[in-house]
């Protein structure tokens, strides 16, 4: 798939912490039927591929080894689009004010 | 030093990881089977609130505005009683360097991380305490591991958290990402063990004196804008740091008559350890999954004893819905022009409800805000919540089911600050106290008056319900 990931490139690794049958007695069950996993990022050691044994040096200066799962990973969070059931919320509020403020400060919430 | 890394192996070695780590060695407060000395663990910290103050004032953290909320209270107004409806004031937290009231909660912790020599910092946390221990680091120039809860089995992440992640990342902190589990303690304790870092933990008492600033600051502001000290202070609970250190501020400054309301978002029905669940709270903090569980048992915490007990200062505790925060958050905004994090805004929900029932001369403070942006916005969480099948509609506040249909009210008359109802709380941490006793220990008088002290209640009461609990115990 992808070629050799060049040594010094900041990477992504994954790891298993706890498979499924090692995990702590109170977890509840849809929990303990899937796997304790690690994602840390850092400087790859040495050159390696997506999916193979990879090091690397954390910010805080730790190595750390466990398979390379991306490259430059993206911060993928954002907003979405916006969300109808809000939408009118402020535009409600403020004709509320209004209408209060004309009536001598009160309005009768139903 | 370390020994074999399988997960009962390092539970095992929990207690000595701890101690190097938070460098408290808790047994020397011990003063009975159950009782330890709070007050001395405290003051052990050798910080008092001025001088709280000068260290967190050296890195900018503090000295926050307290804002007039006008347009909320003529809202407030517009839907009360005649003649109800108190005046509502913000502690606008958001504006600290890392964006939330947990600078102050960090500072003291990293600045003693210094002092001592650690070679560095690492908190398990996946809000903003996370961000608020890599700002100080960086400030302080030292190096600095966050571990986070922070995505599902099928690898979605939780967007608030993502966010978080990225802060610490911002910061020049090392992030360790778990999935669901409580087993991240055990991941914690191997990283503490092998850098010999500081334990930046949120329940140290660093990290409440630390807090103490803030109920401080705002007791003499609300003083200083109203004549008088704050009628009712409401503040976001989960963990519980948040409560005590705001009420043992309030109390160091005079304000001995406030009412201390804590406000979490319920949760019921949803299970904090479970994958499933995990993406369906909708909230990642500020929530009844953490405030329940600490509220009944302080020391379920990463450290022997946590400087956190709310139910020592607890006046009245309030549940509000999803939707309910959602809703005040919009309005924060759009009357108030102050954008801030929606967990953040649990108290604000319940100020709304309260300050209702209120008259017009009384003062009511939220006592923080959090920052917001991408993935830490009801936008992003609501978005994750409709791809998750969770209904998203306006209607009665009632009808929202958290994990199922989140309702976002249709009128600010709608909003309700549900009690819980703090006797059963009592009883449960009186239960909970018990179980924790060790085997054929019995309880000394010391331990009498300190679960009185805990429960802020009486010898009869304490001793009403433990001798009903032994009874049906054995
Ligand atoms: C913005 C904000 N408010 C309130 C809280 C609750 O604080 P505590 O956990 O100390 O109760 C938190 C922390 O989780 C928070 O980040």
């Amino acid at each position: 798939m992808t070629g050799t990931v060049a040594a010094g490139s900041w990477v992504e690794i994954g790891a298993v912490v706890l498979a499924p049958g090692e995990r702590a007695p109170q977890v509840p069950e849809d929990t303990r039927a899937v796997p304790l996993e690690l994602r840390a990022k850092g400087v790859l050691a040495a050159p390696a591929r997506i999916g193979e044994r990879a090091e690397i040096r954390t910010a805080a200066g730790r190595r750390l080894a466990g398979t390379l799962v991306a490259v430059n990973p993206a911060y993928g969070h954002g907003f979405g689009a916006p969300v109808p059931a809000l939408a009118d919320v402020g535009r409600e509020a403020r004709a509320l004010l209004k209408r209060a403020a004309d009536a001598g400060g009160r309005e009768d919430d139903p | 030093m370390s020994g074999a890394t399988g997960y009962a192996a390092v539970m095992a070695r929990r207690a000595a990881i701890m101690r190097a780590s938070v460098g408290i060695d808790y047994d020397r407060y011990r003063t009975g089977a159950l009782a330890f000395d709070y007050e001395r663990l405290l003051a052990d910290t050798g910080y008092g609130i001025e001088s709280a103050r000068a260290v967190q004032a050296a890195t900018g953290v503090g000295a926050t505005p307290l804002l007039e909320l006008h347009h909320l209270t003529a809202l407030v107004r517009a839907v009360a009683a005649p003649g109800k409806g108190a005046r509502l004031f913000l502690k606008d937290e958001a504006r600290n360097p890392s964006g939330s009231f947990k600078d102050r909660r960090a500072s003291l912790s990293v600045h003693e991380a210094k002092r001592r020599g650690y070679p560095g910092v690492a908190a398990a946390t996946s809000g903003n305490y996370g961000a608020a221990v890599a700002s100080q680091a960086a400030k302080l120039g030292l190096p600095c591991i966050v571990v986070q809860e922070a995505f599902d089995s099928r690898g979605i992440a939780q967007p608030e958290i993502a966010e978080k992640t990225r802060a610490c990342e911002a910061y020049g902190a090392e992030v360790i990402r778990l999935s669901v589990g409580p087993e991240l303690f055990y991941v914690f304790l191997r990283v503490l063990e092998e850098t010999g870092f500081f334990n930046a933990s949120l329940y140290t008492p660093y990290s409440i004196v630390g807090i103490e600033t803030l109920g401080y600051e705002l007791a003499l502001q609300a003083l200083d804008a109203c004549g008088r000290f704050p009628d009712v202070v409401i503040a976001t609970h989960a963990g519980g740091g948040n409560v005590t250190g705001t009420a043992r501020g309030l109390r160091g400054a005079g304000a001995t008559e406030t009412e201390i309301v804590a406000a979490s978002v319920d949760l019921a029905g949803l299970h904090m350890a479970s994958d499933r669940d995990f993406n369906r709270k909708s909230f990642t903090t500020g929530h009844t999954g953490f405030s329940m569980p600490f509220t009944t048992w302080p020391d379920r915490a990463d450290v022997p004893r946590n400087a956190a007990r709310p139910l020592r200062y607890l006046d009245r505790f309030v549940t509000v819905t999803q939707g309910e925060v959602f809703y005040a958050t919009e309005l924060l905004a759009q009357l108030e022009g102050l954008e801030r994090g929606p967990a953040g805004n649990t108290s604000l929900a319940a100020a709304l409800a309260i300050a209702r029932e209120l008259d017009r001369d009384r003062v009511v403070v939220v006592q923080e805000t959090e920052y917001t942006g991408a993935g830490k916005h009801p936008i992003a969480q609501l978005n994750l919540a409709q791809s998750l099948g969770i209904e998203v509609r306006r209607g009665d506040p009632r009808e929202n089911r958290p994990g199922e249909r989140i309702v976002i009210p249709e009128r600010p008359g709608q909003i309700a600050a549900r009690a819980v109802d703090l006797d059963r709380v009592r009883r449960s941490y009186l239960r909970h106290a018990l179980e924790s006793l060790p085997e054929g220990a019995v309880l000394e008088a010391a331990d009498y008056a300190f679960l009185v002290e805990e429960t802020r209640s009486s010898r009869a009461y304490v001793e009403e319900i433990v001798h009903g609990l032994q009874g049906t115990r054995g």
